[in-house]
């Protein structure tokens, strides 16, 4: 049963990528220039070469041409001709796409492929999105317990301002503010050199925690009024009176099934994580994926941008995925 | 008969309304009335309002035009002492000025345009994009119905950024991003999304109130599908609309500021009689390259965006605790 709707779920990705694929493919080839466009004009015969190398000498969507050219040389076999009619450049990324082949880096002039630079620029990544995760999980959940259990309280009002603050004003905003207030006030550089970002410096303390900070707010506000929903019920007050010490009642009652929402928040939190990521690293100058998306924007490196979007959107649908799994999972209700 | 005719008067002494009945949204505004912050929100933004809209008489300088003979490269905010009489901070430049001599204060004042107008436009645009395929789905049912959903699903599973980024890229250099300093293809960016929460929801609602008594009592004495349609079923899904459109404002908002500190938002203008000369965006963008050396560059924009970002979460909150009292309790 549940291995049914897991199963559903990830069949469900197949259309999502392919339209995700699809749209950012088309917004990319309506973009004026052409992938090797330089400063100094490039030999034809080298434009040429390039375009061959890398198949941009092909269709856009479909290669009609090459079917006619088959069938008029007599060629009647359908799968062949399917696949000539196959042979264009946006079949040909999504082919890659199933290898996980995403093409060669426009401004690397095609030294470099696009997944080898993103594997490359994914550990900085991962780390700041490490410490956010872990960050936003260990500060929201808890100010968000304590604020429930002690409603109204000093502890309250201070961790619902923090959170409010938190979900309005938006994490670059905040990145700044941190940035001029750190340096400013305690001649600290948060913004380091890049040898620094290296191993588990402490570089990504910064860069982590406030891309963190909109996570933790909302997880704040969530788990304080679920837990506020289940502090009341029967079952709270059974535990009571059968002696359960505070502790446990807290821990083993309210906690596990006030999480249940908190649970499903995950996933479009994760996502609104991974979206700020690249804004973060660029103000931290994080030398990760998120900050070659934003160099890549500045120089006009197509496929560098519709391949680390193509990424940080699987990613998204896949944190999607897994909430939706573990939603399944905690509450047998949603399993149909 | 003579019975009913005597209880007649004495029902309707007890039964008469002793004051005339509130309506939704007079009940709405006294609740609303209540929240100290969401007033305090509305302020501020009326406040805005009136500074974008009367920007000439409040900016003491042309945004566009560098002052830099007379004001000196880089002119520190007004507090600011420095020994160097051309560096010091004077209040003839509040905000001191940027890397070319322009007055920051004048520039801020005319940023507060853009942010207004790009909160606003593309909240109407997804509003109505919305509300018509929530209609149209939920109203028609059936294929429409599916259709309309699954296409929905998949736009809401494009993360909104990243469709953002691709849209401008693809289009800022064409003759459409050129339109209005590039304004009219932020308009239509910043609408490709957000239409998809409220279509939903008002699909959601259109399928519940479908069923209720008052619409079937509508349609039995004989009222078309239209007049069904905006007189009993539009009015109802109105209240928790205008509490999302409160909230998809401030995101329109932080969208343009991101993107324009991305440098693929609004095109900062050169021309001295421009309506939309810069963005607050645009500023943190100016601001952040020179940030240890002008810091109020961009601690001005900076502080402009996070108070109007909050302004509309207080009042978004307000306005959700005004129409949805249930949620309120909480």
């Amino acid at each position: 049963m549940l291995l049914a709707f897991i199963l559903r779920r990830i069949f469900w990705l197949i259309p999502v990528v392919v339209a995700v694929t699809t749209i950012t493919f088309f917004l990319m080839h309506r973009a004026p220039g052409g992938p090797w466009d330089r400063e100094k004009p490039v030999a034809a015969a080298t434009l040429k070469a390039l375009d061959q190398k890398f198949g941009l000498d092909k269709p856009v969507w479909v290669n009609i041409e090459e079917v006619r050219a088959r069938w008029q040389a007599g060629q009647r076999n359908p799968i062949r001709l399917l696949g000539a009619f196959l042979d264009s450049q946006y079949f040909r990324y999504l082919w890659g796409l199933v290898r996980l082949d995403l093409g060669p880096s426009y401004r690397s002039k095609g030294t470099e492929s696009v997944q080898s630079i993103l594997w490359r620029k994914f550990p900085p990544t991962a780390k700041v999105g490490v410490v956010a995760t872990v960050f936003a999980v260990m500060v929201g959940v808890p100010l968000g317990v304590l604020g429930a259990l002690k409603q109204n309280s000093w502890i309250d009002y201070v961790s619902l301002t923090v959170a409010t603050l938190g979900v309005s004003v938006p994490s670059f905003i905040i990145g700044v503010l941190v940035i001029i207030f750190l340096s400013q006030v305690f001649g600290v550089k948060p913004i380091r050199q890049p040898e620094e970002w290296r191993g588990f410096s402490t570089a990504y303390l910064a860069p982590g925690i406030v891309l963190g900070l909109g996570t933790m707010s909302y997880l704040t506000r969530l788990t304080r009024s679920s837990m506020l929903e289940v502090i009341r019920q029967d079952y709270v007050r059974t535990a009571r009176a059968k002696g359960l010490s505070e502790f446990q009642v807290v821990t083993r009652h309210m906690l596990r099934n006030a999480l249940i929402a908190v649970i499903t928040v995950l996933g479009p939190a994760v996502a609104a994580l991974v979206t700020g990521s690249f804004i973060i690293e660029t103000i931290f100058n994080v030398p990760g994926m998120g900050r070659e998306y934003v160099v890549a924007i500045a120089a006009r490196d197509y496929s560098m941008i519709m391949g680390t979007t193509l990424m940080y959107a699987l990613f998204v649908a896949l944190a999607n995925l897994w909430v939706d799994v573990m939603y399944g999972f905690l509450d047998p209700r949603i399993r149909v | 008969m003579a019975a009913t005719a005597a209880t007649t008067p004495v029902l309707d002494r007890d039964l008469l309304l002793q004051r005339p009945p509130r309506s939704l949204w007079s009940d709405a505004w006294r609740r609303f009335r209540k929240n100290r912050l969401a007033l305090l929100g509305l302020a501020y933004i009326a406040f805005l309002a009136v500074i974008a809209l009367a920007a000439p008489l409040v900016a003491p300088h042309n945004p566009v035009q560098s002052d830099v003979q007379h004001a000196g490269v880089v002119r520190q905010a007004a507090w600011i002492r420095d020994p160097n009489p051309m560096r010091t901070g004077s209040w003839e430049y509040p905000l001191g000025t940027d890397s070319v001599g322009r007055d920051v204060f004048s520039r801020l004042v005319y940023g507060t345009r853009v942010s207004l107008v790009v909160g606003f436009v593309p909240m109407i645009f997804t509003v109505s994009i919305g509300m018509l395929i929530g209609l149209l789905a939920g109203y028609a049912g059936g294929r429409v119905d599916n259709l309309l959903m699954r296409f929905t699903d998949v736009v809401y599973a494009f993360p909104d950024l990243l469709l953002f980024i691709i849209m401008q890229v693809a289009f800022q250099d064409a003759w459409i991003g050129k339109l209005l300093n590039g304004l009219v293809l932020l308009f239509i960016t910043l609408s490709l999304v957000s239409w998809v929460t409220v279509a939903r929801l008002v699909r959601g609602e259109v399928l519940a109130v479908k069923q209720k008594e008052f619409v079937e009592a509508a349609r039995a004495i004989g009222a078309s599908s239209f007049s069904l349609l905006f007189r009993h079923i539009v009015p109802n899904t109105l209240g928790p609309i205008i509490v999302v459109a409160a909230y998809i404002v401030p995101g329109a908002i932080i969208s343009e500021a991101i993107l324009s500190y991305l440098g693929i938002g609004i095109r900062p203008s050169v021309r001295l009689d421009a309506p939309f000369p810069t963005s607050w965006g645009s500023m943190i963008l100016e601001g952040s390259k020179a940030w240890e050396s002008q810091p109020w560059m961009l601690i001005a924009p900076t502080l402009a965006v996070a108070s109007i970002t909050l302004a509309f979460t207080f009042v978004g909150d307000g306005l959700r605790d005004a129409f949805d009292p249930r949620q309120a309790e909480r």
